[in-house]
């Protein structure tokens, strides 16, 4: 029963989006204010239903219903409950609900949020995100109905979740993910609505502005998480495979960049009006881009749900309608007269530009080295595999260009600046960071590296860009005293999310280059030294968990023969599949991580392992966490707030028009 | 209204039109006309020995050949099965594939060595011939040294019972089953 009454649920949800999609947007046209006020409302009533489906069908899983095909093959009655909850999502069906949940969420924050904006725009911007949702609830119901049941046939028990996503990383990784990705269609429909009004002016970036940076913050920080699980995880260390799925992330991420810059562009100088809306378009478009790779099939990669080509269709179709869509409306109504406002060459829009070209060219590289063995098998012309050689070799550099312009946009001026001027700021504190660059560079295990002074050189200018920028605005004007009032959300967001893509660089080229391993035969009683840590193994033992059962190997690790930690490796064999899972051990810390993995026993008495130093990998993700609740942090501006105040005397213009 | 508007939407067209081609494509579709075709030739050397070897090294037949890399993650999640085949006396031939040598002997060495025999493919020549279009891959080479099966993805019980098994009657699930629990 609570099945089919989830399945209904959904359904009437569906029915509420049609109606969102249609009523508002027919009221915008005819300027009748009654329907455009339903927008609301439809949203409202579309996100209890969804929500309603969903926990409907996280009680399925809590319950063991496996007479629901999802049920039966995700989950497992040893699952502990937290896993048969979060099973929920680790499956096509499920995390297509979960999507769908996530954008009813971000409309009705919409709804919630917008009230006083003029009635046009958030009846127009409801009801484009309405018609997102009607097509994902009909692909949700049409082809991946995650209430389908298993009956007569039922099964005693489920197949299990997979072991790799039993894990408290896989709970909160994909809803901070879709936070990220689905948050990516309020720009969008705030773009979509602007055309249509044909109103693209600085108010609109305004509006946007908030809500893309919260979405691309979310964006930001699913994607670390999605990196870090994979480190402690996948059982050797890596985080970051360029895999196709983790491109599909990783691509809005970055037109998401350039967008959250272009939009400050437009908002504080009206240029870049049609380049800023193409942008909002495009990293909408790759969320759903990536939507299709992921589930379609047309890409083999690991995290890659069940292919099935009936469903690659159906995404393409829509993708079709919605990015084909846009990009016309774009084609007909974006604004073709240069805007009058000029700036020169050397300011803080050019440098923004710069930021923008860099971000879209790595877009567009990273997007090629995904699609390159899907476009060569298209032709006939043999099957091909891209590796991460390709996308290091070009998205590097890329990153290592940017960064030199980092430090010096915040610190220029709109319109107008001098070269002079930034050498004035910058000049002595760079040659500072130059020198410290090249010491620190000599510190690493082998002598001098170049690509360690690099990383230290520009990450260090980046921060010292920050740093400069927060001395001049507590100081300047005053009579001696530092005036921390004067740090708006905007600037400390800003800065945090610098100082984090900073820390970030540096992580990853530190531990790329500094990273010791060594794979070993070990016996109990055995001592290894690895750099200047040593590893005792002192037992090896067996332990049993809910559902599956661990060979554990207990190490000391000394270092200057004081006991810094015990680490306890395990191999585990999952009773429902006979998966065999690596539980890496690590001990972490801000600079340095040891890790141990088990291979395989040898013997008796005896096992494979791999003994890690990692250092500065930490970085890595801390930078991440920085980046992205910095770009939280720049939601609570006042800026924002105070907008929408003055905004509410155009509503009642708009409504007094209506009337 | 410029033309140089319409250029994003032409783009996306023109991606439209080749996800539209990805579709019906199946990425796990050996070329047909590779199917019953003998192993193609090649001169490359052996992992271990570093000795040069040609097709006819792969002797013992049929067999598995092996598409793996130390890049590659699938490849560590098959890696035991490998070994419960091999235990079980199926010979299976790798071939590493665009990987470093050293890499690929020092995972050797941890994980365990289920091939008789390993191709170096440093430049993936070997892997264009044969037509591999990732990580792993494993095909089947019949007593007649052609080859008649092609598996993209982790090979594990369930698809080797499927689709395997005929070639190589000697191994009971159960068996692979039982010993797959030793290697753990």
């Amino acid at each position: 029963m609570i099945p089919e009454l989830g399945h209904v649920a959904l359904i009437i949800a569906f029915v509420l989006a049609i109606g969102l999609a249609v009523v508002p947007m027919w009221g915008s046209m005819r300027r009748d204010v009654a329907a455009m006020n339903m927008a609301p409302s439809l949203a409202v009533g579309v996100t209890v239903f969804v929500a309603v489906a969903f926990a409907l069908l996280a009680v399925s899983f809590l319950q063991d219903d496996f007479s629901v095909a999802v049920v039966a093959a995700n989950s497992n009655s040893l699952l502990p409950p937290i896993f048969k909850f979060s099973a929920l999502w680790g499956n096509h069906e499920g995390s297509l609900l979960l999507w769908v949940l996530i954008l009813a969420g971000w409309m009705t924050a919409v709804a919630t949020f917008s009230r006083g904006l003029p009635l046009l725009m958030v009846s127009r911007v409801l009801s484009v995100m309405g018609m997102v949702a009607v097509g994902f609830l009909a692909f949700s119901l049409l082809t991946s109905n995650p209430f389908e049941r298993l009956l007569p046939n039922t099964p005693l028990d489920g197949n299990d979740l997979n072991p790799l996503l039993q894990d408290p990383g896989l709970i909160i990784h994909p809803p901070l993910l879709y936070m990220g990705y689905v948050g990516l269609s309020v720009p969008f429909a705030f773009a979509i609505a602007a055309l249509m009004g044909g109103r693209l002016d600085a108010s609109w970036a305004r509006w946007s502005r908030p809500w893309t940076n919260v979405a691309w913050g979310f964006l930001s920080l699913g994607i670390m998480l999605g990196s870090w699980w994979a480190y402690y995880e996948l059982g050797w260390g890596g985080w970051w495979f360029w895999d196709p799925v983790e491109n599909a992330s990783f691509m809005p991420w970055l037109m998401g960049t350039a967008l959250v810059h272009s939009l400050a562009v437009t908002e504080k100088r009206g240029v870049f009006r049609s380049w800023t809306v193409l942008l909002a378009i495009f990293a909408f478009s790759l969320s759903l881009l990536g939507t299709f790779l992921v589930r379609s099939g047309v890409l083999t990669s690991v995290h890659a749900f069940a292919a099935d080509p009936e469903r690659g269709l159906f995404i393409l179709i829509f993708l079709a309608l919605v990015v084909g869509g846009s990009l016309l409306l774009y084609a007909l109504r974006a604004p073709s007269v240069a805007s009058r406002v000029s700036y020169s060459g050397v300011s803080r829009e050019s440098l923004l530009m710069i930021n923008n070209l860099v971000f879209i060219v790595s877009t567009i590289v990273v997007l090629l080295g995904t699609l390159f063995p899907l476009i060569m098998d298209a032709f006939s012309l043999g099957k091909y595999s891209v590796g991460p050689p390709y996308f290091n070799a070009v998205f590097v550099p890329l990153m290592a260009l940017v960064m030199p312009f980092m430090s010096v946009g915040p610190l220029s001026r709109w319109r107008e600046d001098t070269t002079r001027r930034w050498l004035h700021e910058l000049l002595v504190p760079g040659i500072g960071v130059l020198v410290v660059a090249i010491a620190l560079a000599f510190l690493g295990s082998e002598g001098f590296n170049l690509w360690i002074a690099l990383a230290v050189l520009l990450s260090g200018w980046v921060a010292l860009g920050v740093f400069k920028d927060l001395w001049r605005r507590i100081t300047t004007g005053a009579e001696g005293a530092l005036k921390w009032r004067r740090l708006t959300p905007s600037f400390i967001g800003m800065a945090m999310a610098h100082l984090g893509f900073a820390a970030v660089v540096l992580g990853a080229v530190v531990v790329s280059q500094e990273n010791q391993e060594r794979d070993l035969r070990m016996a109990v009683g055995d001592v290894e030294a690895l750099g200047a840590y040593r590893f005792e193994l002192l037992s090896l033992g067996q332990q049993a968990g809910p559902n599956y059962l661990a060979d554990q190997a207990v190490f000391e690790v000394r270092r200057d023969e004081k006991v810094i930690a015990v680490l306890v490796p395990e191999k585990r064999r999952y009773f429902a599949s006979g998966q065999i899972m690596t539980e890496a051990a690590i001990d972490a810390s801000l600079w340095r991580d040891l890790y141990i993995a088990l291979g395989e026993p040898i013997g008796e008495q005896a096992w494979a392992v791999r003994l890690q130093y990692k250092p500065m990998v930490r970085w890595l993700w801390l930078g991440a966490l920085m980046i992205g609740l910095g770009a939280l942090v720049t939601a609570f501006d006042r800026r924002y707030r105070s907008q929408r105040s003055s905004e509410s005397a155009i509503q009642r213009g708009v409504a007094a028009v209506a009337g | 209204m410029q033309a140089k508007k319409f250029i994003p939407l032409v783009a996306f067209a023109v991606l439209a039109g080749l996800l539209f081609r990805g579709l019906s494509i199946d990425p796990t579709d050996l070329p047909a006309a590779r199917l019953g075709q003998p192993f193609p030739d090649f001169d490359q050397p052996e992992l271990k020995s570093g000795r040069q070897i040609s097709v006819s090294a792969l002797a013992e037949r049929p067999a598995l050949v092996n598409v793996w890399a130390t890049w590659c993650y699938s490849c560590r999640v098959e890696h035991p099965y490998l070994l419960a085949l091999a235990e079980q006396g199926v010979p299976i031939y790798g071939l590493n594939y665009k990987d470093e040598p050293v890499k690929a002997r020092e995972w050797l060495s941890q994980l365990g060595d289920p091939y008789q025999l390993n191709v170096v493919d440093v430049e993936g020549s070997v892997g264009l011939d044969l037509g591999v279009y990732g990580a792993p891959e494993t095909y089947v080479l019949d007593a007649t040294g052609r080859i008649a099966h092609r598996h993209v993805g982790v090979l594990d019980e369930a698809v080797f019972q499927r689709d395997f098994s005929r070639w190589f009657p000697m191994v009971a699930a159960a068996v692979v089953a039982a010993d797959l629990k030793g290697v753990q």
